[in-house]
């Protein structure tokens, strides 16, 4: 009778040894060139323009009227030719490219344009983007490949909203909040890859698509695998599994030049970390602590120590590789012996604590943070440091976001954001009085006539010249009474296999994952002879 | 047995499951409000699921036109009155973190959860069994001593530390098994694929399980083995072998289904951390996005099935139980 647990046994270890030699190499390494597999640590919610995806562009699924180029320059993509605005800036009027068609094979019009922005614009669809269209009045068919969009004002940058991806009318046609719509997870538009298959939390997999009016992408397949913690995608991309990723600048630099076939890319970005001194605080209010906090703020010194030396320091939201609208003399330098006298002659003494005070108050505010980034974390643990060697307390709390919320009219805050396209869409909802305190926009309610003065300027200017110096001017503005503390722009890493060309370098928005990157233009990269 | 006795003895086992299932209802609709009114007390705020990034840059007169239109200003019962008037209609809701319908979220998940928890609660059982039997045969010998203390010590190891253990072994040291996921990054799901993923999360989860088992197998094999019956069989000049597989065994087997029972809460946790550590499309780690971002209609779904799941459980071995030993009263 022992016969038979021994069978058991047997039978066990027979089927563990046989698992056990089954071949496990496959992955990406060695297989075929067009097809290319990445990893990403972060997860769509939605693909659905009107809920926020690929709004920046590089869609992939959708393409938008315009895009913009390697250069953050306009291009016409389902337009014909750039937007034509009415000589009262109250009115853009854009022709649309012919022959288009959507991967469901119907043709695209002027209809699917309209239907798509007058969802945007209908809250019964509930569109997560809605609010960067306030200018938005209307928009109207004026024949089959004409479209014109009237504004309540005059606004230069409204073409690079025009980015948003176009959705077929038809799948329009119920006025529901899209979070229920099939096409919130199944994709149909013009761009040149579809969607074959998103297994939720494990993978997406993209074909090209074939009619696609760019012509047909040489990477004919693209899988996104996604797999959120960092040192396991780098581990998975060592065994071969991937053909690219984006990693932690430190990690990315460890497969630099190791022969492991990848290269490495450190993409600079318009994605600051910035830290909001409300006006309401009887401190971060003070003109005096918020000109000494930028003085005091040793940025280089945070890019070193907590980025691995990846990022450019930032003292407005418009970054220095934008070298047609960052004012260089609008740079914060970190000079502590400066900051000092600052607060020294605006009459915050330091008390025997090394805390300074002025008339009883404290120089003393709270820092908040959301508690799971720890890239913030870490900029506002040097950010304090830095303040508490000028004789400025300042307390840190990790909180969650539905906390953070009520008290940012009150209470300092990391604040992220950024785009690297025309300085109106960052510097505009950031900083002008308009937006004080309105959702997460301007959330320290920061206040400044000339810097209002500018940004409605450079929005009303049909020069570019002009329009640059405008946006200049609002800088020096800011320089002069600044709001804000901004630390650093972030570099994003990526690591991309050898196989492919046609990468262009590009200065990253605040976006996440890899539909940005090296592959924001994947449709046009060939295979390496 | 007469045709009588096995008559009532049916009888008895309808009416204890109809009893039970009886029971199940107002169990269910509890947790259901439970979960609800725990979500309505937790301070996330939905909206931020609904807009993701793009909260930071959206107005406030456009954050408040969103919360009329999704309803998430209504008061607590308002919303629990509108969702369990979609179940009676049989519309489960929408997932508001996966973006799905939860009927199709359920649908799409849970075959892969059975399929691994099958496949755990298996590898449990045989595992536990053959180490249990062969460990109180050879009481107090070397392989007794290794599996009591290898038991006891891996009752106090949390699931995903196995997990993760496993993982940096077999599939980062060794390289026999895959890391993580269903298939190989884009490969479809094959039967081959699907398997040579699921060795190390279905054998992790099953042995994670295991030491209760054995442990319990060990301890009844032993009582079982000083009875009167088993001394008898001794006595009839029986082999050791009959002795124990034959008549001592059984005996023990009866209390071994029912903890099998009770242990299926500990088998849908165990599944819970298996699944997100292996990155296992399953439905329990639907349960950790639900859960974190206070996805109400999925968690509310989700909870129902766990507790439907364990209700499920005790019955089954309760039921196995009653038709294995007819001395079982099922009335009871």
């Amino acid at each position: 009778m022992l016969r038979p647990v021994l069978i058991v046994l047997g039978v066990l270890s027979l089927a563990l040894a046989t698992a056990c030699s089954a071949p496990t190499a496959s992955g990406a390494a060695g297989g075929d060139p067009t097809r290319m597999v990445l990893a990403d640590g972060y997860e769509p919610d939605s693909l659905h323009p009107l809920l926020g995806y690929g709004v920046e562009g590089a869609a992939k699924f959708f393409d938008g009227l315009v895009t913009h180029d390697a250069d953050r320059n306009l291009a016409p993509a389902l337009a014909a030719e750039l937007p034509v605005v009415a000589a009262d800036g109250l009115s853009w009027t854009v022709r649309l490219r012919e022959g288009v068609r959507f991967h469901d094979g119907s043709a695209f019009d002027a209809d699917d344009v309209v239907a798509t922005y007058r969802a945007l614009l209908d809250p019964a669809h509930v569109s997560s983007v809605r609010s960067d269209y306030v200018m938005l009045a209307g928009v109207d068919r004026i024949d089959p490949r004409t479209v014109r969009f009237s504004l309540r004002n005059p606004d230069m940058a409204f073409p690079h909203r025009l980015t948003l991806g176009i959705v077929p009318a038809e799948s329009l046609a119920t006025p529901a909040p899209l979070e229920q719509h099939p096409t919130a997870a199944a994709p149909i538009g013009t761009g040149p890859y579809r969607l074959v298959e998103w297994r939720r939390g494990s993978a997406m997999e993209l074909a090209a698509n074939e009619e696609y009016f760019g012509g047909p992408p040489a990477v004919k397949s693209i899988i996104i695998v996604f797999a959120p913690d960092d040192n396991t995608r780098a581990q998975r991309m060592r065994s071969g599994e991937f053909d690219g990723t984006v990693l932690p600048p430190a990690l990315a630099a460890t497969f630099d030049g190791d022969g492991s076939g990848f290269t490495v890319h450190h993409h600079s970005s318009a994605d600051y970390r910035t830290i909001t001194l409300p006006s309401a605080h009887p401190v971060t209010g003070d003109p005096a602590i918020r000109l000494a906090l930028n003085h005091a703020a040793d940025r280089q010194g945070m890019i070193d120590a907590l980025l691995a030396g990846r990022g450019a320091p930032a003292s407005t939201p418009i970054p220095q590789v934008l070298a047609e609208y960052a004012e260089p003399s609008a740079q914060f330098r970190f000079d502590r012996a400066q900051a000092e006298r600052i607060l020294d002659e605006a009459g915050w003494v330091r008390g025997p604590d090394g805390t300074r005070a002025r008339d009883g108050v404290p120089a003393r505010f709270n820092l908040m943070y959301p508690a799971t980034d720890t890239v913030r974390r870490d900029l506002a643990q040097g950010f304090t440091s830095d303040a508490r060697a000028v004789g400025i307390d300042v307390a840190l709390e990790g909180l969650g976001w539905e906390a953070i919320e009520p008290r940012m009219a009150t209470d300092a805050l990391v604040l992220a954001g950024g785009n690297p396209f025309d300085p109106d869409l960052v510097g505009y909802p950031l900083l002008h009085s308009s937006y004080a305190g309105d959702g997460f926009n301007n959330p320290a309610h920061y206040h400044n006539p000339a810097v209002d003065a500018g940004l409605d300027a450079a929005r009303r200017a049909t020069d570019p010249a002009q329009r640059a110096a405008a946006v200049r001017d609002w800088q020096k503005a800011y320089a002069a009474a600044p709001g804000f503390v901004f630390l650093v722009f972030l570099d994003h890493s990526y690591l991309v296999r050898e196989r492919w060309d046609g990468y262009r370098q590009v200065v990253d928005p605040h976006t996440h994952g890899v539909t940005w990157g090296p592959w924001w233009n994947v449709e046009d990269w060939i295979l390496r002879s | 047995m007469s045709v009588a006795v096995v008559g009532s003895r049916c009888r008895e086992l309808a009416l204890l499951v109809a009893r039970r299932l009886a029971f199940a209802v107002p169990v269910l609709v509890i947790v259901a409000v439970g979960v609800f009114l725990l979500a309505a007390a937790s301070p996330f705020d939905p909206i931020y699921q609904y807009y993701g990034v793009d909260v930071f840059t959206a107005t406030a007169e456009d954050l408040a036109a969103t919360r009329a239109r999704l309803g998430l200003d209504d008061g607590v019962l308002t919303q629990l009155g509108r969702w369990l008037a979609g179940i009676a209609s049989g519309d489960l809701g929408t997932s508001r973190s996966l973006r799905q319908p939860v009927a199709q979220v359920i649908a799409e998940r849970l075959p892969w959860t059975l399929l691994l928890v099958t496949v755990a609660l298996v590898v449990a059982i045989v595992l536990s069994l053959v180490a249990g039997v062969v460990a109180a045969w050879c009481q107090g010998g070397l392989f007794d001593r290794m599996v009591t203390a290898i038991g006891h010590a891996m009752e106090g190891i949390p699931p995903f530390v196995l997990a993760l253990v496993a993982i940096a072994i077999f599939a980062l040291g060794l390289g026999w098994f895959p890391v993580a996921g269903l298939t190989d990054a884009g490969a479809p799901a094959s039967a081959e694929q699907v398997l040579r993923h699921l060795a190390l999360p279905a054998l992790v989860l099953g042995v994670s399980q295991t030491p209760w088992l054995v442990l319990h197998v060990r301890g009844s094999l032993l009582a079982a083995l000083g009875e009167d019956h088993v001394a008898g069989a001794r006595a009839r000049g029986l082999t050791e072998a009959t002795v124990v597989l034959r008549h001592a065994l059984p005996t023990a087997l009866l209390p071994f289904v029912t903890l099998l029972g009770t242990r299926v809460p500990e088998l849908v946790t165990g599944a819970v951390l298996v699944e997100t550590v292996f990155s296992w499309p399953g439905i329990a780690e639907a349960v950790v996005t639900a859960a974190l971002a206070v996805d109400f209609p999925l968690l509310a779904a989700l909870s129902v099935l766990a507790t439907a799941a364990v209700l499920l459980g005790s019955l089954a071995a309760d039921v196995a139980v009653a038709l294995a030993d007819p001395r079982v009263r099922a009335d009871g």
